[in-house]
């Protein structure tokens, strides 16, 4: 692995279930991210996918692709465009640093309407497992 | 740009949103196990003996739930309210920066302190305007320092009501009179609620509005008589377009005929603004307006008690 590997991408369904499921699972009970009349009443035009929830797509993210003895030490995301029920979310991740055995990688994750999500992770991942470049891990 | 209300928010940074907070649960098997399910992540390490959770848990096992917040502070509490007063009453998560120290792992039982970082200027963005709070939370287990999380949410006025919100935090003023050396002593008998008329003390003819010289004889010479307040409307018209700030059409506006004889224009209020009626008998009434910057008092003409029309 070297700084400027390219981390294949991964397609997340947007799905209404994904949505309240990772609200619910993250105990974030915010009724923008299940009741679509409220939501629309705060200004939104659906429900959409919390903070928290991403969150943990990009984790998963990283760690399908480097594997189980990948360590994630530090997830920062900022977010843009709401990820809407029945919109596509593709994530894709780019190699900027690699020491000794920590990556730095940039993740950006784009959905119909826009960037959904830009961020930055740092992991160790174990010297024994060797990750081919722009390979599943 | 800058506002009163950046300044007052400010104030917040560096005092406790959370003190000494609690999760709700010790990390357990059955949370980790619905996060892996709905963000479908089949990582082995988060399953099995010696499980950990998943690093981006960290925030799930702070967060309040159903049932709400226990163990925040004061200072976070008023702070929101102060942005639910200016309107900005919906909240949307923009950033989270997170830091892993050590995995968590079933058992593990957190607690948490929150401090407030910041909070931006007023920004506009696509969902409205507000003001960017952020937090920073220390997650420990024991005594060990776990992981950090900082946090920050967007709380804004929403766009659809943007207009509505700013109108409440900066009601507009009525138009204030253009008091000159020629009618300030009108203004001042308002102001005493009293309706002065002037008369010209060369020909007794009265005149309204007022003005330095009578249009009868061309005296400057006058002094004042008090109207005794009873009138009828002699004409009027229906305000229903343009609207003006501070004032909400359809609104009648009369020209009153004064039972001493000059006519004054001003609102017909207490009635419909459909059921003002040439010949209908009213009385001078004297309103405050705009109580808050200074009060404007106005005379307004309400129906005759007993003869409000059907």
């Amino acid at each position: 692995m070297k700084a400027g590997d390219e981390l294949p991408p991964l397609e997340i369904g947007i799905t209404r279930t994904l949505i309240v499921a990772g609200a619910l699972a993250s105990r974030d009970y915010q009724d923008v991210h299940h009741d679509p009349e409220l939501a629309r009443r705060k200004g939104s035009p659906d429900i959409f996918m919390n903070i928290l929830t991403t969150n943990g797509l990009v984790g998963r993210y990283l760690t399908d692709h480097f594997g189980p003895t990948a360590v994630l030490r530090k997830v920062a995301i900022r977010l843009g465009a709401p990820n809407y029920p029945g919109d596509t979310m593709v994530l894709k991740g780019r190699v900027e640093e690699f020491d000794g055995d920590t990556a730095v990688v940039r993740v950006t994750g784009d959905n119909g309407i826009g960037r959904h999500v830009t961020g930055t992770v740092t992991l160790t991942v174990a010297a024994a497992v060797t990750v081919p470049p722009g390979g599943a891990g | 740009m800058d506002d009163e209300l950046h300044a007052r928010l400010k104030a917040y940074e560096g005092r406790p949103a959370a003190v000494a907070g609690v999760g709700r649960d010790p990390v357990n098997a059955p949370m980790i196990r619905h996060w892996c399910e709905a963000t479908g992540d089949r990582n082995p390490a988060y399953t099995g003996p010696g499980a950990i959770a998943p690093p981006t848990m960290l925030q799930a096992w702070i967060m309040g739930g159903l049932s709400g917040h226990e163990g925040r502070a004061q200072a976070y509490d008023e702070l929101l309210s102060l942005l639910d007063e200016a309107g900005c009453t919906s909240v949307v998560a923009t950033d989270c920066e997170q830091e892993y120290l050590r995995p968590l792992r079933p058992g593990d039982e957190v607690a948490f302190d929150t401090v407030i970082e910041s909070v931006s200027r007023r920004k506009t963005t696509k969902l409205g305007t507000g003001y960017f709070v952020t937090t920073r939370t220390d997650v420990r287990v024991g005594e060990a320092l776990v992981g950090t999380h900082r946090f920050r949410i967007l709380k804004y006025a929403p766009n659809r009501r943007e207009q509505k919100a700013q109108d409440r935090q900066e009601r507009p003023r009525r138009p204030r009179p253009v008091v000159n050396r020629d009618n300030a002593g009108f203004w001042e008998g308002v102001r005493r609620h009293r309706l002065l008329v002037q008369r010209c003390t060369a020909c007794d003819t009265l005149r309204f509005p007022w003005l330095p010289g009578c249009n009868a004889c061309g005296s400057a010479e006058w002094d004042t008589v008090e109207a005794g307040g009873e009138g009828t409307v002699f004409s009027y018209v229906v305000m229903h377009h343009p609207s003006f700030p501070a004032f909400s059409p359809p609104y009648a506006i009369g020209l009153i005929e004064l039972a001493e004889g000059v006519r004054i224009i001003s609102n017909v209020v207490d009635v419909p603004y459909d059921k003002v009626r040439i010949g209908m008998p009213v009385e001078l009434e004297f309103r405050a307006y705009d109580d808050e910057d200074g009060e404007l008092v106005l005379p307004v003409f309400r129906p005759r008690a007993g003869e409000v029309a059907a």
